[in-house]
């Protein structure tokens, strides 16, 4: 199939405007007819769904926590950008724009990124309006700090809660039309299959998590919000229910798998301290305003951070980085306290970490200022490794974060299946090969409020769909494998518990395609994988039946599908021989160590399409093409 | 620092019909740098190479912010450290030997679904009623065009912090929501964009809150002392006020 990415004609600032003249509508009596279903609800999902139920739309929305307030969105701390340049420091559309194209690494689509730059400062608008209780300053305006990647002071932010607030903004936009019977609200419910008839996405199967019950709903497009899959790595920072399945479902149906490679690595967060270790807690990158990361000069110095004197400090960052110091971008600063750990600068029990220290922000802002600013990471970090913040420096160390990786969409965020409309961290779309700071809840409420609720207007005006029941032989068929499939996870009864084989699964992926990789640790980890995989149909202990509330069936499920995608990771990753953002390759350095793209051979975006029996998954390329920003070398120093 | 072994007591219910009942385990080895949820996972892992049956529990976050973690832990909501969720205690606040009783936050409008894990949708019902602001998406003027004092939104946010877990319920001896529908209340009260919808909103949402069966409020404070988002007991003062503001209203037309 060829891959056209459906952007519109013209120059790049008048693109979106001239779409949304261009597109069909559908007449407001009409969109009462209408069904959508939005799974996830996320800051993507349930800006969606609120926003097509006040449109008239009827929704359906399907989340697998027990409210949708509790989406993995909720635990976003730093901030979301925005273009507003209130600070009057020189933001605009356009550098917003150029920074998260150069952020990227140069490997995302620029009219895609150009429209979300574009977008930005409404997203802001309609927080506010529904009550997002941003920072103000004393003249009560917004106030912005800066993030990593950025030298203009862009982020909103709520205390060390933004995700949290403008996911309640957006629940609340939500539950008010559930209250008008717009939206039908499904809570702990997991998408298990896409149901695709006459090739268009026409319903979902879900299983409810209390009963066990399969449940089938149709509808006349499908939207899916259902986040990253960092949590293939198994530790990673993201929520202990994030998963890859939802969008490994419609993978297998036919939506193509975009650049699943590119995964991003955070620079700060809390090291890990044994086995037991359940999940990576992030200390915001917002630490990095004013916290200074740095590692003694001597290898091995035990002593305390407190007692070692700034002469026999290295601030590596400020030093290599004179102009962006501490804010560079997440996978540079990443890469960096990796490669001063691998030299034995590192600190902490395990020597895996680097110290970051606030005593200068402290002196100059005076404590109370740094408390009001980041009091609640400080409370964080101290309830979690039980020492203090104030006094001594951080520890931390880099931990997976975010996939840039996605189902592929095109401008309208519709996938290769139609009709498929994929949205959030579950899209491929805006960041490339590296994700900036502050810019996820940006894409994710863009997509929700701003983009999906023209473009699936255009799908359904545009489209012709017969109506369709669950009676469907489609659902049946689907319904029969979903059940099948559960109970052959139930019936290996083997040794190993699901948490051991995700431990391993993570171990091999962060070992051999985390933060730096080479063609024959690929190749090892392809094989280890291959092997787990086999070992966990065969070996794995899942406890108890499937007709009541599991967790260890739910997180067996998941990392089944964890399992072929952590293949389709590595392959990518082998097939991109450059490095770029969240991917370095080892063998493609500069001589400073730098990722060095190959623009000539790799400027395209890597799209996979399964093959059924077995059969390798198949490589799709869209081309890149930048008009607007002129390919560079990434420069930070 | 020397692992440890630990007696639990746990509630073990099978589904909202059946009885629940106590039951004891040993948690073996446990390390001190373990949260709480960590814990319990070690002690599933154990339960389930022996062919027992893992206790079942919500988390999801783990980091203190989600609000889906909530277990009442000798008989304190999310345990014996102030201001912190369960997933966020950690076993140093635990001696070798020590017995912990296990249970679920109970109330009358948080059935039990399965071992300690309940059903809290009765917050969504009350959010539902009420706890927004009617705007669509779309035509929100300039965020900076109404100032909003910085002191009037700390409040707002100090409010708004509520994750939803429900320990206020779980803590309070009459299993009133009041302190979870008062932050939303004064949240949305206190800003200029709530002002014009805070009367039909306290009325709506209080209304919600009695018919969902939790109790009334008689101003004991114990919801203040659990919530690990330290959310203030004056939100309910503010929310009494709103109520009653709205219900002379209402009178006086
Ligand atoms: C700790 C942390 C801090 C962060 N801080 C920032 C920040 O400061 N700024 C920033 O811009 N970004 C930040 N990010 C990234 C950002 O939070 C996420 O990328 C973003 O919130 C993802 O939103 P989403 O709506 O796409 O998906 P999510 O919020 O992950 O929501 C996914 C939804 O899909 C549902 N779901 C998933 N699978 C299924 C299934 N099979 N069936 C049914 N439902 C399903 C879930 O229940 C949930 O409702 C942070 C991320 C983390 C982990
Ligand atoms: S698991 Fe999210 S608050 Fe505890």
């Amino acid at each position: 199939m060829h891959l056209d990415a459906k952007v519109p004609d013209g120059p790049i600032s008048q693109k979106w405007d001239k779409h949304r003249f261009n597109i069909k509508l559908v007449n407001p009596a009409n969109k009462r007819k209408y069904t959508v279903l939005v799974v996830g609800t996320g800051l993507a999902g349930a800006s969606a769904a609120a926003s097509l139920a006040e449109l008239g739309y009827h929704v359906k929305s399907f989340c697998i926590q027990d409210s949708a307030r509790r989406a993995h969105s909720i635990a976003a701390q730093g901030g979301i950008n925005a273009a507003k340049n209130y600070p009057n420091d020189g933001d605009s559309i356009w550098r917003l724009f150029y920074d998260t194209v150069k952020g990227g690494d140069f490997r995302s689509r620029e009219a895609n990124v150009y429209r979300l730059a574009q977008i930005s400062s409404h997203i802001i608008d309609q927080c506010v309006a529904q009550g997002v209780p941003f920072a103000r300053e004393y003249g009560g305006l917004l106030e912005n700090r800066s993030f990593g990647g950025a030298q203009v002071s862009r982020t909103f932010y709520a205390r060390g809660q933004t995700g949290q607030q403008l996911l309640l903004g957006a629940y609340s936009a939500f539950m008010r039309q559930v209250n008008k019977d717009n939206i039908e609200m499904f809570a702990r419910r997991e998408m298990m299959d896409l149901i695709v008839i006459d090739g268009k996405a026409r319903g979902v199967l879900v299983r409810n998590l209390m009963s066990g019950r399969i449940e089938a709903y149709a509808g006349d497009a499908v939207i899916l919000a259902s986040g990253g899959y960092g949590n293939v790595y198994f530790l990673s920072t993201n929520a202990i229910n994030s998963n890859a399945s939802a969008a490994w479902r419609c993978y297998k149906k036919g939506a193509y798998f975009a650049n699943p490679c590119y995964t991003q690595i955070h620079p700060t967060c809390i090291p890990v301290s044994g086995f037991h270790q359940s999940k990576l807690t992030l200390m915001s990158e917002s630490l990095r305003n004013d916290g200074r990361v740095w590692v003694p000069k001597k290898s091995g110095d035990l002593r305390r951070s407190e007692e070692i004197p700034e002469s026999e400090r290295n601030y590596y960052l400020e030093q290599r980085y004179p102009s962006f110091g501490n804010l560079v971008p997440r996978d540079i600063a990443s890469r960096n306290a990796k490669q001063v750990c691998d030299e034995g600068y590192g600190v902490g029990t395990t020597g895996l970490a680097v110290y970051l220290d606030f005593a200068d922000a402290i002196k100059r802002l005076g404590q109370n200022t740094v408390t009001e600013k980041y009091g609640n990471l400080f409370d964080m970090y101290e309830h979690i490794t039980g020492e203090n913040p104030y006094k001594g420096s951080m520890t931390i160390f880099p931990a997976v974060h975010y996939t840039m990786g996605g189902l592929w969409v095109d401008y309208n965020l519709m996938s290769t299946i139609p009709g498929l409309h994929v949205l959030g961290e579950a899209n491929f779309s805006d960041h490339g090969a590296n994700r900036l700071g502050a810019s996820a809840l940006m894409q994710g409420l863009a997509d929700g409020y701003f983009v999906i609720p023209y473009t699936i207007g255009h799908y359904i005006s545009s489209t012709d769909l017969p109506s369709v029941t669950t009676e469907h032989s489609e659902f049946r068929v689907a319904e029969e494998e979903v059940s099948k499939r559960i109970d052959r996870l139930l019936s290996v009864k083997g040794e190993k518990t699901v948490r051991e084989i995700h431990r391993e699964l993570g171990k091999i992926m962060w070992d051999n395609v985390g933060m730096s990789r080479n063609k024959s640790g690929l190749q090892k980890a392809l094989g280890q994988i291959s092997d787990l995989r086999d070992e966990f149909w065969n070996n794995v202990n899942i406890p108890q039946t499937g007709n009541h509330l599991n967790k260890n069936l739910e997180q067996a499920g998941r990392l089944a599908d964890f399992l072929e995608l952590a293949e389709l990771l590595a392959v990518d990753a082998r097939e991109r021989n450059e490095s770029c953002g969240g991917h370095f390759r080892e063998e493609y350095q500069t001589k400073e160590g730098e990722a060095k793209r190959d623009d000539e051979n790799f400027s395209y975006a890597a799209a996979w399409e399964f093959k059924e029996n077995d059969k390798p998954a198949e490589l799709h390329k869209e081309k890149l093409v930048f008009q607007e920003v002129e390919l560079s070398q990434r420069s930070y120093k | 620092m020397k692992n440890m072994n630990l007696n639990l007591l746990v509630w073990r219910q099978k589904d909202a019909g059946s009885k629940g009942k106590m039951e004891s385990y040993i948690a073996e080895n446990i390390s001190l740098d373990m949260s709480f949820l960590e814990m319990l996972d070690q002690v599933n892992e154990d339960l389930i190479k022996k062919g027992l049956d893992p206790i079942e529990f919500d988390s999801d976050c783990r980091e203190g912010i989600c609000g889906a973690c909530g277990v009442v832990v000798n008989g304190q909501v999310h345990g014996p450290q102030r201001a912190t969720t369960v997933c966020q205690l950690y076993m140093r606040n635990f001696k070798d030997k020590d017995k912990i009783v296990i249970e679920p936050f109970r109330a009358r409008a948080f059935p039990v679904i399965r071992d300690l894990v309940i059903d809290r949708s009765s917050f969504d019902r009350i959010i539902m009623a009420g706890g927004y602001i009617s705007v669509n998406t779309g035509g929100a003027p300039d965020a900076n065009s109404i100032p909003v004092a910085k002191e009037i939104v700390d409040k707002a946010m100090d409010a708004a912090a509520c994750i939803g877990c429900g320990a206020c319920v779980a803590a309070c001896p009459n299993a009133s929501a009041s302190l979870f529908t008062a932050a939303k209340i004064s949240h949305l009260a206190l800003l200029p964009q709530g002002k014009i919808e805070r009367k039909k909103r306290a009325e709506k949402m209080v209304s919600q809150m009695d018919k969902e069966g939790f109790g009334d409020c008689s101003n004991i404070g114990e919801c203040e002392a659990a919530c690990p988002k330290e959310i203030s007991i004056s939100h309910i003062a503010r929310m009494k006020r709103e109520y009653f503001r709205a219900v002379v209203d209402e009178i006086e037309k």
